[in-house]
């Protein structure tokens, strides 16, 4: 189980002022502090906080900055491809890229990508139309992913199929779609592409999100999700990512094991 | 029509572990001992590299054992020197490393003083080359004496020590940290507290590659399959990445098989089982070459004519 911080990124204030105002301080105080809590990758997302036209620089900035005090990889986050390339060409450990649709467009340039700067790719089961209300049009997209990872060249485990979860409180019928998707899509191919979800949108806008984010977690993991783009510093959350390594017997238990999960 | 092999990839290895040091490094042996580092199951040469061979330390008591005349008659007067029965076993018998073992340190028998003890270390390492595994007595609180005197006496000789154990192991991880020795983490027959184990040593800052895990074994027909199973285990964690069960495995082949009524029954009281002499031997061997298929690093073994037959099998194993 893999657990990418979600914390540096620019829709959380302290990192929008951070680089608004090239501060790198708070972008590397969140990747220690990351690294603590237990993420193995870091999550990397300029949001709105940067103008369109300065986000190549931006990326390549925020890349460089992490990497003074950070041993983790990196999973580049944007919809700007330009930007995520230009972080791809400074990372120097292979890197994750967050994300591709299941459109033919975006494939034929994210895809090669990933071959050249020998990184992941997450991808996502919707295409310009959107998300899917259920599980069987989420696993046909995920179908169109893993062709493509065929077609270039990209290990299977180096493709993360996201299924896209969205918040409890608005879409509720997801939930268990999503499920079943990530059971499905672990049967597409031997080996399977590995599967990730953006956690903490379950929970947007409820008042208990910590234990929405953990029930959740316990429940997909199960389901077969192999990582989570997560609040690393909820010590509880990752309680539960370890927890479920042990009952699923992935891990050997050890009574320890709380900390082992931690130790890198 | 071409048959395709499938083969396992694993995604670690088991940890490499240096045992002896020489005058360069500190101590006094001739060559170093290096085991571990499999990247694949036992043998499979084809799925992963086994970079350094299984290797035999042979059994030396500091008072003379209660063993069955087969084995004792091979070795002869020297059994009464400890010195000398070492450099027999290296000169004529071929062994890798000298497991020396202090049952004469027991209360409830010679009650050897450590000091003692430190003495007749010294006195083998001066009669050999090779490395030495060092264990004390049944009784953990002398054995703590004794082996903290021996680790301070043989400082910098990288010894492998033991035992620790998961009820009495800060001592001895002190004692091998302190003065540069490597030690064995002793689990009975139970995986999750060989880990736990491992990791509550490696919290004391003694590094994850100065442990060996003996993982208590047993002689054929008493339970080598359950021993088996947990080795495998072990294993199949440590080529999966699981660092706090990615040590090299020990196994005390010897005491065990020769524990087994088997091993030193008498024709006359079982005439079905054979004549005794190759009846030990095949016991001791069989019960190594067991072990030896699913993943021990080093065995201690006590029969020269076994050890004989297990050299041959490691050497059959090793060609590719």
């Amino acid at each position: 189980m893999l657990i990418f911080g979600e914390r540096i990124n620019g829709m959380f204030t302290d990192i929008g002022d951070a680089l608004r105002n090239k501060d790198p301080k708070p972008l590397q105080y969140w990747a220690v502090k990351q690294e603590e809590g237990g993420a193995h990758y870091l999550d990397v997302n300029s949001g709105p906080a940067i103008p369109t036209d300065e986000r190549v620089a931006a990326y390549e900035w925020m890349v460089n900055v992490i990497q003074e005090v950070s041993q983790l990889p990196l999973v580049l986050d944007s919809t700007n491809y330009n930007a995520i390339e230009a972080g791809l060409k400074v990372c120097k450990r292979p890197a994750i890229i967050n994300s591709c649709p299941a459109e033919q467009v975006k494939i034929e340039r994210v895809f090669p990508m990933a071959i050249q700067y020998n990184a992941g790719i997450i991808g996502l089961t919707m295409d310009k139309k959107g998300i899917p209300k259920d599980a069987d049009n989420r696993v046909a997209f995920a179908m169109e992913l893993v062709a493509a990872a065929d077609e270039y060249g990209l290990p299977m485990e180096d493709l993360f199929i996201d299924p896209l979860i969205l918040p409890v409180n608005v879409a509720q019928e997801h939930a268990p779609e999503v499920l079943e998707s990530l059971r499905q899509v672990k049967m597409l191919a031997n080996p399977a592409p590995r599967t990730v979800l953006g956690l903490s949108n379950v929970s947007q806008k409820s008042p208990d999100r910590n234990l929405i984010n953990r029930t959740y977690l316990a429940m997909a993991i199960a389901s077969g999700l192999d990582a989570a783009i997560m609040d690393a510093n909820d010590d509880d959350l990752v309680d539960v990512a370890a927890t479920c390594q042990i009952l699923l017997n992935r891990s050997i238990y050890a009574d320890s094991y709380l900390k082992v999960f931690r130790t890198r | 029509m071409s048959v395709t092999l499938v083969k396992e990839r694993y995604s670690s290895k088991v940890g490499e572990v240096v045992l002896g040091a020489t005058p360069e490094q500190g101590g006094t042996r001739t060559a170093t001992v290096t085991v571990g580092g499999d990247s694949a199951l036992p043998f499979l040469h084809f799925e992963g590299q086994m970079p350094n061979r299984p290797v035999i330390a042979m059994e030396v008591t500091d008072v003379v054992p209660a063993w069955n005349e087969m084995i004792t008659k091979q070795i002869g007067d020297v059994i009464n020197d400890p010195a000398a029965w070492a450099k027999k076993c290296v000169d004529e018998f071929g062994a890798d490393l000298i497991y020396l073992k202090f049952d004469g340190a027991d209360p409830e028998g010679e009650n050897r003083s450590p000091e003692d003890c430190a003495r007749i270390v010294k006195e083998v390492l001066a009669a050999v080359g090779v490395p030495i595994i060092v264990e004390g007595c049944d009784d953990s609180a002398k054995n703590n004496e004794v082996i903290t005197a021996i680790a301070e006496a043989a400082a910098g000789e990288n010894l492998l020590i033991g035992i620790a154990e998961q009820d009495n192991y800060k001592s001895i991880a002190a004692a091998a940290m302190v003065h540069k020795h490597t030690l064995i983490a002793r689990s009975p027959l139970d995986i999750n507290i060989c880990k736990q184990l491992n990791i509550l040593i490696n919290e004391m800052g003694l590094p994850l590659n100065k442990i060996i895990i003996d993982p208590t074994v047993a002689g054929l027909g008493f339970g080598i399959e359950y021993v088996y199973s947990i080795m495998e285990r072990a294993r199949l964690g440590a080529l999966a990445n699981d660092k706090m069960l990615s040590m090299p495995i020990i196994c005390t082949v010897g005491y065990e098989a020769n524990r087994c009524k088997e091993a030193y029954a008498s024709e006359e009281e079982f005439p079905g089982w054979g004549g005794l002499e190759d009846r030990g031997v095949l016991w001791e061997a069989v019960t190594a070459s067991g072990v030896l298929q699913v993943g021990a690093s080093i065995l201690v073994m006590r029969n020269p004519t076994a050890v004989r037959l297990v050299q041959k099998n490691i050497a059959d194993l090793m060609s590719k």
